[in-house]
Protein backbone atom coordinates (compact mmCIF):
# COMPACT_ATOMS: atom_id res chain seq x y z
CA UNK A 1 0.00 0.00 0.00
CA UNK A 2 2.03 3.41 -1.42
CA UNK A 3 2.11 5.61 1.52
CA UNK A 4 -0.32 9.08 0.94
CA UNK A 5 0.55 10.90 3.64
CA UNK A 6 2.04 14.14 3.51
CA UNK A 7 3.99 16.89 6.51
CA UNK A 8 3.19 20.70 6.45
CA UNK A 9 5.70 22.35 8.81
CA UNK A 10 5.42 19.30 11.09
CA UNK A 11 2.45 18.56 11.02
CA UNK A 12 1.08 15.53 9.56
CA UNK A 13 -1.32 14.81 7.17
CA UNK A 14 -3.24 11.61 6.76
CA UNK A 15 -3.19 12.56 3.02
CA UNK A 16 -2.44 15.95 0.87
CA UNK A 17 -6.20 16.74 0.29
CA UNK A 18 -7.64 19.98 2.09
CA UNK A 19 -10.83 21.70 0.44
CA UNK A 20 -9.95 25.22 -0.30
CA UNK A 21 -11.28 28.12 1.96
CA UNK A 22 -14.09 29.43 0.75
CA UNK A 23 -15.72 25.83 -0.89
CA UNK A 24 -15.96 24.54 2.36
CA UNK A 25 -17.85 26.17 4.50
CA UNK A 26 -17.21 25.47 8.78
CA UNK A 27 -17.27 22.09 7.18
CA UNK A 28 -20.98 21.38 8.11
CA UNK A 29 -22.83 21.18 5.51
CA UNK A 30 -19.95 18.73 3.90
CA UNK A 31 -20.11 16.69 6.94
CA UNK A 32 -23.68 15.58 6.24
CA UNK A 33 -22.71 14.06 3.51
CA UNK A 34 -19.36 12.44 4.06
CA UNK A 35 -16.84 11.63 7.53
CA UNK A 36 -15.12 14.89 6.85
CA UNK A 37 -12.09 13.43 8.85
CA UNK A 38 -11.07 11.23 5.69
CA UNK A 39 -9.83 14.81 4.83
CA UNK A 40 -6.08 15.68 5.33
CA UNK A 41 -7.34 18.74 6.34
CA UNK A 42 -9.22 22.13 5.77
CA UNK A 43 -9.40 25.56 4.83
CA UNK A 44 -11.97 27.35 6.73
CA UNK A 45 -13.92 30.07 5.41
CA UNK A 46 -11.84 33.02 4.72
CA UNK A 47 -12.65 34.93 8.31
CA UNK A 48 -12.51 38.84 8.55
CA UNK A 49 -13.04 40.76 11.75
CA UNK A 50 -16.10 42.33 11.00
CA UNK A 51 -19.25 39.85 10.03
CA UNK A 52 -19.35 40.73 6.49
CA UNK A 53 -22.57 40.29 3.80
CA UNK A 54 -20.17 40.58 0.97
CA UNK A 55 -20.90 41.76 -2.27
CA UNK A 56 -24.46 42.65 -3.53
CA UNK A 57 -25.82 39.14 -6.10
CA UNK A 58 -25.75 37.88 -8.23
CA UNK A 59 -22.37 36.75 -7.59
CA UNK A 60 -21.85 33.75 -9.37
CA UNK A 61 -20.88 32.92 -13.05
CA UNK A 62 -20.76 30.02 -15.46
CA UNK A 63 -17.70 29.43 -17.51
CA UNK A 64 -15.72 27.12 -19.99
CA UNK A 65 -14.59 24.61 -17.08
CA UNK A 66 -14.69 26.78 -14.46
CA UNK A 67 -16.79 29.69 -13.16
CA UNK A 68 -16.24 33.23 -11.48
CA UNK A 69 -17.11 33.87 -7.89
CA UNK A 70 -17.69 37.35 -6.53
CA UNK A 71 -18.83 36.67 -2.85
CA UNK A 72 -16.68 38.75 -1.71
CA UNK A 73 -15.14 37.27 2.08
CA UNK A 74 -18.69 36.88 3.43
CA UNK A 75 -18.27 35.52 7.00
CA UNK A 76 -19.86 35.73 10.29
CA UNK A 77 -16.90 37.55 11.62
CA UNK A 78 -13.89 36.44 13.94
CA UNK A 79 -15.70 36.70 17.58
CA UNK A 80 -18.71 34.68 16.03
CA UNK A 81 -16.30 32.01 14.40
CA UNK A 82 -14.33 31.38 17.38
CA UNK A 83 -17.67 31.57 20.28
CA UNK A 84 -19.72 29.50 17.35
CA UNK A 85 -17.96 27.91 14.74
CA UNK A 86 -15.26 26.05 15.88
CA UNK A 87 -16.93 24.83 18.74
CA UNK A 88 -19.27 23.20 16.48
CA UNK A 89 -16.48 21.78 14.47
CA UNK A 90 -14.61 20.37 16.94
CA UNK A 91 -17.52 17.76 17.26
CA UNK A 92 -17.31 16.84 13.63
CA UNK A 93 -13.85 17.30 12.76
CA UNK A 94 -10.78 16.26 15.16
CA UNK A 95 -7.96 16.94 13.13
CA UNK A 96 -5.71 20.25 13.15
CA UNK A 97 -8.14 22.64 10.58
CA UNK A 98 -6.41 25.48 8.53
CA UNK A 99 -7.87 29.23 9.77
CA UNK A 100 -8.08 31.39 6.64
CA UNK A 101 -7.93 35.04 7.62
CA UNK A 102 -8.73 38.20 5.62
CA UNK A 103 -8.52 41.57 6.46
CA UNK A 104 -8.57 45.39 5.35
CA UNK A 105 -5.02 46.43 7.09
CA UNK A 106 -2.45 45.34 9.27
CA UNK A 107 -3.99 45.35 12.15
CA UNK A 108 -7.35 43.51 11.66
CA UNK A 109 -4.92 40.87 10.05
CA UNK A 110 -2.93 40.72 13.12
CA UNK A 111 -6.06 41.34 15.86
CA UNK A 112 -7.71 37.71 13.36
CA UNK A 113 -4.45 36.13 13.80
CA UNK A 114 -4.02 36.62 17.65
CA UNK A 115 -7.06 35.47 18.18
CA UNK A 116 -6.98 32.19 16.24
CA UNK A 117 -3.38 31.70 17.74
CA UNK A 118 -5.30 30.77 21.10
CA UNK A 119 -7.25 27.74 19.56
CA UNK A 120 -6.06 24.43 19.48
CA UNK A 121 -8.14 23.29 16.90
CA UNK A 122 -5.97 25.62 14.79
CA UNK A 123 -2.88 23.86 13.21
CA UNK A 124 -2.18 26.55 10.59
CA UNK A 125 -3.12 29.44 9.84
CA UNK A 126 -2.97 30.93 6.25
CA UNK A 127 -3.60 34.09 5.43
CA UNK A 128 -5.27 35.89 2.21
CA UNK A 129 -3.77 38.32 0.85
CA UNK A 130 -5.38 37.74 -2.26
CA UNK A 131 -8.72 38.35 -2.34
CA UNK A 132 -9.85 40.27 -5.40
CA UNK A 133 -13.14 40.56 -4.55
CA UNK A 134 -12.97 43.57 -1.84
CA UNK A 135 -11.84 46.83 -2.96
CA UNK A 136 -9.63 48.11 -0.13
CA UNK A 137 -7.48 44.75 1.41
CA UNK A 138 -7.35 41.44 0.34
CA UNK A 139 -5.59 41.59 -3.28
CA UNK A 140 -4.44 44.98 -2.90
CA UNK A 141 -1.62 43.16 -0.16
CA UNK A 142 -0.81 40.44 -2.06
CA UNK A 143 0.49 42.30 -4.86
CA UNK A 144 2.99 44.36 -3.82
CA UNK A 145 6.35 42.38 -2.42
CA UNK A 146 6.69 45.39 0.66
CA UNK A 147 2.83 45.43 1.14
CA UNK A 148 2.80 41.28 1.63
CA UNK A 149 6.19 41.49 3.98
CA UNK A 150 4.61 44.08 6.03
CA UNK A 151 1.85 41.52 6.44
CA UNK A 152 3.64 38.48 7.11
CA UNK A 153 5.57 40.17 9.24
CA UNK A 154 3.26 41.66 11.22
CA UNK A 155 1.42 38.30 11.84
CA UNK A 156 4.11 36.46 12.82
CA UNK A 157 4.45 39.06 15.31
CA UNK A 158 1.62 37.55 17.11
CA UNK A 159 1.75 33.77 16.70
CA UNK A 160 3.69 31.04 17.03
CA UNK A 161 1.34 28.90 14.84
CA UNK A 162 3.09 27.91 11.32
CA UNK A 163 1.96 30.76 8.87
CA UNK A 164 1.16 30.49 5.26
CA UNK A 165 0.37 33.46 2.80
CA UNK A 166 -1.83 32.66 0.21
CA UNK A 167 -1.04 34.52 -2.94
CA UNK A 168 -3.00 35.96 -6.01
CA UNK A 169 -2.54 34.73 -9.80
CA UNK A 170 -2.69 38.62 -10.46
CA UNK A 171 1.10 39.71 -10.47
CA UNK A 172 3.69 40.11 -12.94
CA UNK A 173 6.12 38.06 -11.18
CA UNK A 174 4.95 35.66 -8.31
CA UNK A 175 8.28 34.79 -6.95
CA UNK A 176 9.25 38.28 -6.13
CA UNK A 177 5.81 38.41 -3.43
CA UNK A 178 7.04 34.95 -2.81
CA UNK A 179 10.50 35.70 -1.70
CA UNK A 180 9.13 38.82 0.16
CA UNK A 181 6.69 36.26 2.23
CA UNK A 182 9.83 34.06 2.85
CA UNK A 183 12.08 36.92 4.32
CA UNK A 184 9.83 38.18 6.42
CA UNK A 185 9.55 34.77 8.06
CA UNK A 186 6.38 32.91 6.47
CA UNK A 187 6.38 29.33 7.02
CA UNK A 188 4.86 28.71 4.25
CA UNK A 189 3.25 29.45 1.39
CA UNK A 190 -0.33 28.80 -0.34
CA UNK A 191 -0.99 29.52 -3.86
CA UNK A 192 -3.17 30.47 -6.42
CA UNK A 193 -5.87 32.09 -5.42
CA UNK A 194 -8.53 32.67 -7.95
CA UNK A 195 -7.76 34.88 -11.28
CA UNK A 196 -9.46 38.48 -11.85
CA UNK A 197 -12.05 37.12 -14.75
CA UNK A 198 -15.28 38.68 -15.94
CA UNK A 199 -18.41 37.39 -17.97
CA UNK A 200 -20.73 39.34 -20.27
CA UNK A 201 -24.68 38.60 -20.39
CA UNK A 202 -24.96 39.06 -24.65
CA UNK A 203 -28.79 39.64 -23.92
CA UNK A 204 -28.34 42.10 -21.66
CA UNK A 205 -24.74 43.39 -22.46
CA UNK A 206 -24.34 43.80 -18.96
CA UNK A 207 -21.83 41.98 -16.45
CA UNK A 208 -23.40 38.55 -15.49
CA UNK A 209 -22.30 39.17 -11.53
CA UNK A 210 -23.24 42.56 -9.85
CA UNK A 211 -19.96 43.00 -8.90
CA UNK A 212 -19.04 43.05 -12.12
CA UNK A 213 -15.56 41.32 -11.93
CA UNK A 214 -15.23 37.91 -9.78
CA UNK A 215 -12.39 35.42 -8.82
CA UNK A 216 -12.12 32.79 -11.64
CA UNK A 217 -11.66 29.09 -10.69
CA UNK A 218 -11.69 25.48 -11.96
CA UNK A 219 -9.89 23.55 -14.15
CA UNK A 220 -9.45 25.75 -16.60
CA UNK A 221 -7.13 27.61 -14.53
CA UNK A 222 -4.91 24.51 -13.67
CA UNK A 223 -2.30 24.79 -15.96
CA UNK A 224 -2.07 28.09 -14.54
CA UNK A 225 -1.82 27.15 -11.38
CA UNK A 226 0.85 24.29 -12.45
CA UNK A 227 3.16 26.93 -13.59
CA UNK A 228 3.07 29.27 -10.46
CA UNK A 229 3.79 26.00 -7.96
CA UNK A 230 6.64 25.55 -10.20
CA UNK A 231 8.24 28.97 -9.99
CA UNK A 232 7.22 29.27 -6.35
CA UNK A 233 9.47 26.24 -5.37
CA UNK A 234 12.38 27.15 -7.39
CA UNK A 235 12.04 30.64 -5.94
CA UNK A 236 11.72 29.95 -1.87
CA UNK A 237 12.66 27.02 0.28
CA UNK A 238 9.16 26.74 1.90
CA UNK A 239 6.64 24.27 1.73
CA UNK A 240 3.88 24.95 -0.63
CA UNK A 241 -0.14 24.18 -0.99
CA UNK A 242 -0.96 23.75 -4.18
CA UNK A 243 -4.56 25.39 -4.94
CA UNK A 244 -6.07 26.05 -8.89
CA UNK A 245 -8.49 23.86 -10.36
CA UNK A 246 -7.76 20.38 -9.30
CA UNK A 247 -10.40 17.93 -9.65
CA UNK A 248 -8.67 14.61 -9.74
CA UNK A 249 -6.29 12.24 -8.23
CA UNK A 250 -3.86 13.06 -11.11
CA UNK A 251 -4.21 16.55 -10.64
CA UNK A 252 -3.15 16.08 -7.22
CA UNK A 253 -0.03 14.29 -8.93
CA UNK A 254 1.08 16.58 -11.13
CA UNK A 255 0.65 19.57 -8.75
CA UNK A 256 2.95 17.77 -6.15
CA UNK A 257 5.27 17.20 -9.05
CA UNK A 258 6.07 20.64 -9.49
CA UNK A 259 6.54 21.28 -6.01
CA UNK A 260 3.47 21.04 -3.73
CA UNK A 261 3.74 19.51 -0.64
CA UNK A 262 -0.47 18.99 -0.49
CA UNK A 263 -3.37 20.55 -2.36
CA UNK A 264 -6.33 22.51 -1.74
CA UNK A 265 -9.60 21.96 -3.77
CA UNK A 266 -11.82 24.58 -4.19
CA UNK A 267 -14.63 24.69 -6.83
CA UNK A 268 -15.05 20.73 -7.55
CA UNK A 269 -16.50 20.66 -4.54
CA UNK A 270 -19.33 22.64 -5.67
CA UNK A 271 -19.94 20.52 -8.35
CA UNK A 272 -19.28 17.60 -6.93
CA UNK A 273 -19.91 17.60 -3.17
CA UNK A 274 -18.03 13.81 -2.68
CA UNK A 275 -14.69 15.20 -5.21
CA UNK A 276 -13.02 14.67 -2.16
CA UNK A 277 -13.26 11.27 -0.76
CA UNK A 278 -13.13 10.12 -4.32
CA UNK A 279 -9.89 11.60 -5.03
CA UNK A 280 -8.53 10.15 -1.22
CA UNK A 281 -9.74 6.49 -2.39
CA UNK A 282 -8.60 6.70 -5.91
CA UNK A 283 -4.90 7.97 -4.69
CA UNK A 284 -3.26 4.67 -3.84
CA UNK A 285 -4.46 2.92 -7.15
CA UNK A 286 -2.87 5.88 -8.96
CA UNK A 287 0.37 5.65 -6.78
CA UNK A 288 0.69 1.78 -7.65
CA UNK A 289 0.01 2.29 -11.55
CA UNK A 290 2.90 5.41 -11.19
CA UNK A 291 5.12 3.41 -8.98
CA UNK A 292 5.46 6.06 -6.08
CA UNK A 293 5.65 4.20 -3.25
CA UNK A 294 5.60 7.54 -1.20
CA UNK A 295 4.14 10.42 -1.86
CA UNK A 296 6.16 12.67 -0.49
CA UNK A 297 9.06 11.52 -2.55
CA UNK A 298 7.52 13.13 -5.59
CA UNK A 299 7.14 16.42 -4.20
CA UNK A 300 9.53 18.88 -6.76
CA UNK A 301 9.83 16.19 -8.81
CA UNK A 302 9.87 17.94 -11.74
CA UNK A 303 12.50 20.27 -11.68
CA UNK A 304 14.90 17.14 -12.02
CA UNK B 1 -24.31 10.20 5.50
CA UNK B 2 -26.76 10.89 2.67
CA UNK B 3 -26.26 10.27 -0.75
CA UNK B 4 -27.31 13.42 -2.43
CA UNK B 5 -26.36 13.04 -5.75
CA UNK B 6 -28.90 10.62 -7.72
CA UNK B 7 -28.66 9.36 -11.66
CA UNK B 8 -32.49 10.21 -12.57
CA UNK B 9 -33.81 8.41 -16.53
CA UNK B 10 -35.46 10.96 -18.32
CA UNK B 11 -38.80 9.09 -19.08
CA UNK B 12 -40.40 12.58 -21.20
CA UNK B 13 -38.91 15.71 -22.30
CA UNK B 14 -41.49 18.07 -23.83
CA UNK B 15 -42.32 21.65 -24.81
CA UNK B 16 -45.54 22.63 -22.95
CA UNK B 17 -45.26 26.82 -23.95
CA UNK B 18 -43.30 29.26 -25.42
CA UNK B 19 -39.84 28.22 -24.07
CA UNK B 20 -41.08 26.11 -21.40
CA UNK B 21 -40.07 22.47 -21.01
CA UNK B 22 -41.63 19.83 -19.01
CA UNK B 23 -39.27 17.05 -17.85
CA UNK B 24 -40.57 14.05 -16.01
CA UNK B 25 -37.77 11.57 -15.08
CA UNK B 26 -37.71 8.22 -12.97
CA UNK B 27 -35.37 7.33 -10.40
CA UNK B 28 -34.80 7.24 -6.57
CA UNK B 29 -36.99 10.81 -5.00
CA UNK B 30 -36.83 9.61 -1.38
CA UNK B 31 -34.79 12.87 -0.77
CA UNK B 32 -37.45 15.20 -1.25
CA UNK B 33 -39.28 15.74 1.66
CA UNK B 34 -41.50 18.94 1.15
CA UNK B 35 -42.52 21.09 -2.31
CA UNK B 36 -40.88 24.15 -3.29
CA UNK B 37 -37.60 21.64 -2.77
CA UNK B 38 -35.03 22.11 -5.86
CA UNK B 39 -32.53 19.93 -7.63
CA UNK B 40 -29.35 21.01 -8.91
CA UNK B 41 -28.54 19.44 -12.54
CA UNK B 42 -25.21 18.49 -13.79
CA UNK B 43 -25.88 19.03 -17.54
CA UNK B 44 -23.10 17.28 -20.04
CA UNK B 45 -20.69 19.86 -21.55
CA UNK B 46 -20.88 22.99 -18.40
CA UNK B 47 -19.03 23.09 -15.54
CA UNK B 48 -21.76 24.47 -12.88
CA UNK B 49 -24.94 22.49 -12.02
CA UNK B 50 -28.15 24.18 -13.00
CA UNK B 51 -30.61 24.34 -10.35
CA UNK B 52 -34.32 23.95 -11.01
CA UNK B 53 -37.54 24.04 -8.60
CA UNK B 54 -39.57 20.71 -8.40
CA UNK B 55 -43.14 20.98 -9.97
CA UNK B 56 -43.56 17.20 -8.70
CA UNK B 57 -42.64 13.92 -6.83
CA UNK B 58 -43.82 10.64 -5.67
CA UNK B 59 -41.69 7.57 -5.14
CA UNK B 60 -39.57 6.87 -8.23
CA UNK B 61 -40.85 9.71 -10.22
CA UNK B 62 -39.47 13.22 -10.30
CA UNK B 63 -41.22 16.38 -12.88
CA UNK B 64 -39.34 19.71 -13.64
CA UNK B 65 -40.74 22.39 -15.78
CA UNK B 66 -37.82 24.69 -16.74
CA UNK B 67 -37.75 27.61 -19.19
CA UNK B 68 -34.89 27.86 -22.02
CA UNK B 69 -32.41 31.13 -20.54
CA UNK B 70 -29.22 30.30 -21.96
CA UNK B 71 -26.99 27.50 -23.14
CA UNK B 72 -27.33 25.30 -20.36
CA UNK B 73 -31.07 24.96 -20.40
CA UNK B 74 -30.98 24.93 -23.91
CA UNK B 75 -29.00 21.66 -23.72
CA UNK B 76 -31.71 20.42 -21.31
CA UNK B 77 -33.78 20.81 -23.79
CA UNK B 78 -32.38 18.73 -26.20
CA UNK B 79 -32.38 15.62 -24.57
CA UNK B 80 -34.16 12.34 -24.97
CA UNK B 81 -36.42 9.57 -22.85
CA UNK B 82 -33.56 7.26 -22.23
CA UNK B 83 -31.15 9.95 -21.27
CA UNK B 84 -29.51 10.17 -17.80
CA UNK B 85 -28.53 13.03 -15.56
CA UNK B 86 -26.89 13.32 -12.65
CA UNK B 87 -28.70 15.42 -9.95
CA UNK B 88 -28.51 16.73 -6.64
CA UNK B 89 -31.59 15.94 -4.86
CA UNK B 90 -34.09 17.55 -2.57
CA UNK B 91 -32.30 20.42 -2.17
CA UNK B 92 -33.34 23.45 -0.12
CA UNK B 93 -35.82 24.22 2.40
CA UNK B 94 -39.39 24.31 0.60
CA UNK B 95 -43.00 25.44 1.56
CA UNK B 96 -44.68 24.38 5.08
CA UNK B 97 -48.12 23.20 4.35
CA UNK B 98 -48.77 22.80 8.11
CA UNK B 99 -49.01 26.99 8.49
CA UNK B 100 -51.48 27.23 5.43
CA UNK B 101 -55.17 27.15 7.09
CA UNK B 102 -58.18 26.38 5.58
CA UNK B 103 -58.06 29.07 2.48
CA UNK B 104 -54.03 29.42 1.29
CA UNK B 105 -53.68 31.61 -1.65
CA UNK B 106 -50.59 29.78 -3.94
CA UNK B 107 -49.39 32.60 -6.03
CA UNK B 108 -46.93 31.66 -9.49
CA UNK B 109 -45.63 34.19 -11.70
CA UNK B 110 -44.43 32.55 -15.36
CA UNK B 111 -41.92 29.59 -14.29
CA UNK B 112 -42.23 30.40 -10.68
CA UNK B 113 -45.55 28.22 -11.06
CA UNK B 114 -43.86 24.33 -11.36
CA UNK B 115 -43.32 24.28 -7.32
CA UNK B 116 -46.98 25.93 -6.65
CA UNK B 117 -48.46 22.73 -7.87
CA UNK B 118 -46.43 20.29 -6.02
CA UNK B 119 -47.62 22.26 -2.81
CA UNK B 120 -51.59 22.73 -4.30
CA UNK B 121 -51.56 19.20 -5.15
CA UNK B 122 -50.02 18.27 -1.21
CA UNK B 123 -52.46 20.82 0.20
CA UNK B 124 -55.60 19.65 -1.48
CA UNK B 125 -55.03 16.40 -0.17
CA UNK B 126 -54.78 17.56 3.18
CA UNK B 127 -58.49 18.64 2.35
CA UNK B 128 -57.67 22.94 1.93
CA UNK B 129 -59.73 25.69 0.00
CA UNK B 130 -56.92 26.28 -2.34
CA UNK B 131 -57.07 29.56 -4.33
CA UNK B 132 -54.54 29.66 -7.45
CA UNK B 133 -53.25 32.75 -9.45
CA UNK B 134 -50.69 32.47 -11.82
CA UNK B 135 -49.37 35.24 -14.10
CA UNK B 136 -47.99 35.07 -17.09
CA UNK B 137 -47.19 37.71 -19.99
CA UNK B 138 -49.28 36.28 -22.44
CA UNK B 139 -51.64 33.15 -24.20
CA UNK B 140 -48.57 31.55 -25.01
CA UNK B 141 -46.20 31.17 -22.04
CA UNK B 142 -49.56 30.00 -19.81
CA UNK B 143 -48.78 26.37 -18.76
CA UNK B 144 -50.42 23.92 -16.41
CA UNK B 145 -53.44 25.96 -15.40
CA UNK B 146 -55.76 22.85 -16.36
CA UNK B 147 -53.69 20.88 -13.85
CA UNK B 148 -55.01 23.08 -11.71
CA UNK B 149 -57.94 22.50 -12.18
CA UNK B 150 -57.71 18.76 -12.67
CA UNK B 151 -56.97 18.75 -8.90
CA UNK B 152 -60.61 19.37 -7.72
CA UNK B 153 -61.54 15.43 -8.77
CA UNK B 154 -60.41 14.31 -5.36
CA UNK B 155 -61.96 12.76 -2.83
CA UNK B 156 -60.36 14.35 0.45
CA UNK B 157 -63.24 17.71 0.55
CA UNK B 158 -60.29 19.67 -0.67
CA UNK B 159 -60.70 22.44 -3.69
CA UNK B 160 -58.30 24.24 -6.21
CA UNK B 161 -59.57 27.29 -8.09
CA UNK B 162 -57.94 29.18 -11.08
CA UNK B 163 -57.21 32.35 -11.76
CA UNK B 164 -55.02 33.61 -14.26
CA UNK B 165 -53.83 36.82 -15.47
CA UNK B 166 -51.44 37.82 -18.62
CA UNK B 167 -49.95 41.30 -18.87
CA UNK B 168 -51.50 41.48 -22.65
CA UNK B 169 -54.78 40.05 -22.04
CA UNK B 170 -54.90 37.58 -24.40
CA UNK B 171 -55.87 34.72 -22.06
CA UNK B 172 -57.95 35.46 -18.78
CA UNK B 173 -57.38 38.40 -16.73
CA UNK B 174 -55.36 41.24 -18.01
CA UNK B 175 -53.26 42.70 -16.20
CA UNK B 176 -50.81 41.01 -13.27
CA UNK B 177 -51.51 38.06 -10.42
CA UNK B 178 -52.84 41.07 -8.43
CA UNK B 179 -55.65 42.05 -10.36
CA UNK B 180 -56.96 38.52 -9.56
CA UNK B 181 -57.19 39.13 -5.79
CA UNK B 182 -60.50 40.79 -5.78
CA UNK B 183 -61.99 37.51 -6.88
CA UNK B 184 -61.10 35.62 -3.79
CA UNK B 185 -63.10 35.64 -0.61
CA UNK B 186 -60.95 34.29 2.23
CA UNK B 187 -57.12 34.25 2.54
CA UNK B 188 -55.61 32.28 5.80
CA UNK B 189 -51.72 32.18 4.33
CA UNK B 190 -50.37 32.72 1.26
CA UNK B 191 -47.63 31.09 -0.75
CA UNK B 192 -45.82 32.81 -3.77
CA UNK B 193 -42.95 32.29 -6.42
CA UNK B 194 -41.99 34.63 -9.37
CA UNK B 195 -39.68 37.77 -9.74
CA UNK B 196 -39.11 39.97 -7.18
CA UNK B 197 -41.54 42.66 -8.60
CA UNK B 198 -44.10 40.37 -8.89
CA UNK B 199 -43.72 39.28 -4.73
CA UNK B 200 -43.55 42.96 -3.86
CA UNK B 201 -46.51 43.99 -5.14
CA UNK B 202 -48.61 40.88 -4.10
CA UNK B 203 -47.02 41.52 -0.43
CA UNK B 204 -48.43 45.16 -1.05
CA UNK B 205 -51.47 44.20 -2.25
CA UNK B 206 -52.49 42.21 0.43
CA UNK B 207 -51.68 44.37 2.74
CA UNK B 208 -54.03 46.91 2.04
CA UNK B 209 -56.81 43.52 2.21
CA UNK B 210 -55.86 42.39 5.77
CA UNK B 211 -52.57 43.38 8.38
CA UNK B 212 -50.34 40.61 8.45
CA UNK B 213 -51.69 37.64 6.79
CA UNK B 214 -48.66 35.15 7.26
CA UNK B 215 -47.10 33.95 3.75
CA UNK B 216 -44.57 32.13 2.32
CA UNK B 217 -42.48 33.55 -0.50
CA UNK B 218 -39.84 31.01 -2.66
CA UNK B 219 -36.72 33.11 -4.36
CA UNK B 220 -34.07 32.87 -7.02
CA UNK B 221 -30.83 33.38 -6.94
CA UNK B 222 -27.31 32.19 -8.92
CA UNK B 223 -26.24 29.53 -7.39
CA UNK B 224 -22.64 27.69 -7.10
CA UNK B 225 -23.11 24.74 -5.04
CA UNK B 226 -27.17 24.33 -4.26
CA UNK B 227 -26.23 22.90 -0.79
CA UNK B 228 -24.83 25.85 1.03
CA UNK B 229 -20.83 25.63 0.94
CA UNK B 230 -19.53 28.33 -1.19
CA UNK B 231 -22.45 31.30 -0.21
CA UNK B 232 -23.13 32.77 -3.62
CA UNK B 233 -26.55 33.42 -2.99
CA UNK B 234 -26.63 34.61 0.03
CA UNK B 235 -30.17 36.68 1.23
CA UNK B 236 -30.07 39.82 4.00
CA UNK B 237 -33.34 38.78 6.44
CA UNK B 238 -34.52 40.27 9.59
CA UNK B 239 -32.81 37.44 11.24
CA UNK B 240 -29.58 37.93 9.96
CA UNK B 241 -27.72 36.94 6.63
CA UNK B 242 -29.60 33.73 5.13
CA UNK B 243 -28.25 31.33 2.12
CA UNK B 244 -31.18 31.17 -0.40
CA UNK B 245 -29.94 27.74 -1.71
CA UNK B 246 -30.06 26.00 2.18
CA UNK B 247 -31.91 28.14 3.92
CA UNK B 248 -34.45 28.93 1.32
CA UNK B 249 -35.71 29.12 -1.36
CA UNK B 250 -38.96 29.50 0.66
CA UNK B 251 -38.94 32.07 3.89
CA UNK B 252 -41.48 33.14 5.87
CA UNK B 253 -42.41 36.57 3.89
CA UNK B 254 -42.84 38.25 7.66
CA UNK B 255 -38.43 37.26 7.64
CA UNK B 256 -37.93 39.07 4.26
CA UNK B 257 -36.57 42.92 3.30
CA UNK B 258 -37.64 43.24 -0.40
Amino acid sequence: MPDISTVLSGIKLDNPIIPASGAFGFGQEFARLYDINVLGSFSFKGTTLERRFGNPTPRIAECREGMINSVGLANPGIEAVISEELPELKKIFHKPVIANISGFSIDEYKYCCEKVDKEDQVGIIEVNISCPNVHAGGMAFGTSPDAAAEVTAAVKSVTHKPVYMKLSPNVTDITAIAKACASAGADGISLINTLLGMRIDIKRGKPVVANKMGGFSGPAIFPVAVRMVYQVYEAVKLPIIGIGGISTAEDVIEMMMAGASAVEIGAANLTDPYVCPKIIEALPGLCEKLKIEKLTDIIGKAHN
Amino acid sequence: MIQLEEIMTILSNEKIAADVYKMELSGNTELVSMPGQFVNIKVPGFYLRRPISICDYEPGKLTIIYKLVGNGTDAMSKMQAGDELNMLMGLGNGFNTELSGEYPLLVGGGVGTPPIYGLAKRLVAQGKKVSVVLGFASKQDVFYQEKFSELNENTTGGSCKVYVATVDGSFGTKGFVTNCLDEIEEISHYYACGPIPMLKALIAKLDERQKDIPGQLSFEERMGCGFGACVGCSIDTKSGYKKVCKDGPVFMSSDIVI
